[in-house]
């Protein structure tokens, strides 16, 4: 299977897709341990996070939460990478990776609880190996870079997998990025999830290139573009990437194609840039559609079984939003307490200042 | 007379703009299509096609500086950056090269572009959307930095600011951008960069304000009226060049001053405002230059925004202890 990057690298262009859009697979490229009970799992966790999707803009509608990416239609990529990561892996998200953040462990409800407004719910519990949300796109992979460098100077084997858009790939930092990691050989996966658009601006107004997974060649590392709505194959590359990176063969970029279903974020309205007929054209490539459809094909799935995966997922939301809601409202304090590992004084007498006034205002 | 909140009156200003003089284009990541996530540039790109109204790639730092190399090429560029937190990688580009093009080639190049730039917390958004860095921007020779308050304000200021042959940064407080509306005129006119706007007189103590604090500041002042305070309101409105003899003449009658910034407290432009009016009124000061600012945090995300933003209560509450010194 290490050969499978060749052809697909030197070519650029060629998509690798491993679960087909009618459910069909090339059993030949399905890694072992990819088994039916697994891909199982998968899609239920799937299912779970398209619904906490929608769940979450609903709650930005009643006004229970602030403004909020949504990643439907990218589950796919996010579960599909995440799942391919050893344990020891760290992950670097921008902001539309609530899917891949879970899967590594993040809990949903601290995530939720951060798209609240509250801050607490951005640092995670102990091991539980995911940066905090990087929001300025396509800065946050130089992180995942030198993080990585710090763990092969320690011998460890560690790989860093950071997460941005096709938007990201035209920023500076993502170039410096990508150059860094190649001439250092970094263990850093570059996972870039195009989903055609970066708010208004579609894919090809980003960048007069075929491909994004090509841009890896002029760093000197490979580039992969993989069907980012085949579960399958983005799993498929993220572990070689994987392999490679842990090996001390260096960086990989993946190019995880796939669709935005919803708007960029609760305030965007894509009816303005983009035709219903495109979104239609893409509904049928839904990858939750089309694991159903291989599973339903290789009788794993049956109408029970979607029962008892929606109730699962629906306990699961509910779950989730009660735990977000239940995080304790910040008080004024919390503000100045994380500035600098020890309070200044004058930054003290800030705060104290602030809370008298509150106490004045009481009176 | 048209009645138009802040966003319509910039879009207004550009519209006449662009219309009048066909050098002028707009640049920055979804002002064409889209019309700008807050729809500043709406219709722009219909009325003038995509290269007046470009949409870019995702690159703040590309922007500003393809900003600089149209302007250097006799086009007047007015870019966007989407959100104030976005700004630092465009700072690069200005302050190395958009600052001292003028300085480096000793006058033969200008940059005469806006840099147009939503600021400010209040809107509950998420992390690096509510920043407030005017003191860095004020900090820097060789741009001028202009903060409206108000509808007309804001057209007659981004008209001089595009007809301006410096760099203009326009930081606009997105904040109040569709909080009230006004009577903006239709055409074009413009309101002079670097003039001060009294938005009330009141002989007992000056409130220095700008941007989004206006509005603030206003309402504290109505307050302190009702306990027969009268504060006397300055509307910065530039920042840069400074319209330091509004608020000195102003010292002068009345002795006591507090100035109103949501930006952090230390090495905010109250200091700066403070530094001038000791130079120049020391011995008509009958209290010390009180501020009442955000603090020395990054800005908090909603659930604690409004504890960092100053309230019209803290804000009379520093109108206070101005009275009690």
């Amino acid at each position: 299977m290490k050969g499978l990057f060749d052809p697909l690298v030197l070519e650029g262009v060629e998509m690798l897709q491993i679960l087909h859009p009618d459910g069909t697979m090339d059993e030949g490229l399905r890694p072992k341990e990819l088994t039916d009970e697994r891909i199982q799992a998968l899609y239920r966790e799937m299912v779970f996070l398209r619904l906490a999707d929608q769940r979450a803009l609903n709650l930005q509608r009643q006004g229970r939460m602030g403004t909020y990416a949504p990643f439907m239609g990218q589950e796919a990529a996010q579960v599909g990478s995440a799942a391919a990561l050893g344990e020891e892996d760290w992950m670097f998200p921008s902001f539309r990776e609530c899917a891949a953040m879970y899967m590594r462990g993040a809990p949903m409800g601290a995530i939720f609880a951060y798209w609240m407004g509250n801050e607490a719910g951005q640092r995670f519990p102990e091991g539980v190996r995911v940066m905090p949300i990087s929001i300025p796109v396509g800065t946050h992979a130089l992180h995942a870079v030198g993080f990585g460098l710090a763990a092969r100077i320690r011998k460890e084997p560690v790989c860093t997998i950071a997460y941005f858009g096709d938007g990201g790939s035209s920023k500076g930092d993502f170039h410096e990025a990508m150059n860094m990691a190649g001439v250092l050989a970094a263990p850093t996966i570059f996972f870039c999830q195009n989903n055609q658009y970066a708010i208004s601006v579609p894919r090809q107004m980003q960048t007069a290139s075929r491909t994004i997974a090509q841009k890896a060649l002029a760093y000197g590392f490979p580039g992969i573009q993989v069907d980012g709505n085949d579960l399958v194959a983005v799993y498929v590359a993220t572990r070689l990437a994987r392999e490679r990176a842990i090996t001390g063969q260096g960086p990989t970029l993946i190019e995880a194609v796939t669709y935005r279903l919803g708007p960029h974020t609760t305030a965007d309205d894509p009816t303005r840039y983009r035709s219903e007929e495109e979104v239609e054209a893409w509904r049928p490539l839904d990858p939750l559609l089309r694991l159903r459809r291989h599973l339903e094909r290789c009788c794993l799935w049956d109408q029970e079984m979607e029962d008892s995966v929606q109730a699962y997922a629906e306990e699961k939301v509910n779950r989730v939003v009660q735990e977000a809601e239940s995080f304790p409202e910040p008080a004024p304090e919390e503000m100045f307490l994380h500035t600098l590992e020890q309070m200044p004084g004058r930054l003290r007498a800030q705060m104290e200042d602030y809370l008298a006034f509150l106490k004045e205002q009481e009176e | 007379m048209p009645k138009l909140n802040m966003v319509q009156a910039i879009q207004s200003g550009l519209m006449a703009e662009m219309e009048r003089d066909p050098s002028v284009m707009v640049l920055g990541e979804d002002v064409g299509r889209e019309g700008g996530v807050f729809r500043a540039t709406e219709g722009l790109q219909q009325r003038f096609g995509p290269q007046r109204a470009m949409d870019t790639p995702l690159a703040e730092s590309g922007i500003v500086g393809l900003a600089l190399g149209l302007a250097l090429n006799r086009m007047r560029p007015v870019a966007e950056i989407q959100f104030d937190g976005f700004m630092p990688p465009a700072w690069d580009q200005i302050i190395s090269h958009i600052s001292r093009i003028r300085t480096r080639s000793r006058g033969r190049f200008g940059a005469p572009l806006v840099i147009r730039i939503p600021y400010g917390g209040g809107i509950h958004a998420p992390e690096h959307h509510s920043e407030a860095t005017e003191a860095v921007l004020v900090h820097t020779p060789g741009i001028k930095v202009v903060y409206p308050s108000t509808p007309y304000d804001a057209k007659g200021l981004l008209i001089s600011a595009i007809r301006d042959p410096d760099p203009v940064l326009f930081l606009e407080p997105k904040r109040i951008y569709r909080a009230v509306r006004e009577e903006v005129p239709e055409e074009a006119y413009t309101v002079p960069i670097g003039e001060a706007r009294m938005v009330r007189e009141g002989k007992d103590v000056t409130v220095v304000a700008w941007g989004a604090m206006v509005r603030e500041a206003e309402r504290a002042a109505q307050m302190a009226a009702s306990q027969s305070i009268h504060v006397e309101l300055l509307d910065l409105r530039t920042l840069s060049p400074m319209d330091d003899q509004a608020f000195i003449s102003s010292v002068r009658k009345t002795g006591r001053v507090v100035v109103v910034h949501e930006a952090p407290r230390t090495c905010g432009l109250g200091a700066e405002i403070a530094a001038r009016i000791q130079e120049e009124a020391i011995l008509q000061l009958q209290a010390p230059v009180l501020r009442v600012t955000g603090f020395d945090t990054v800005v908090p995300l909603a659930k604690l925004e409004h504890h960092y933003i100053p309230s019209p209560e803290r804000i009379l509450r520093g109108i206070k202890q101005a009275m009690a010194f």
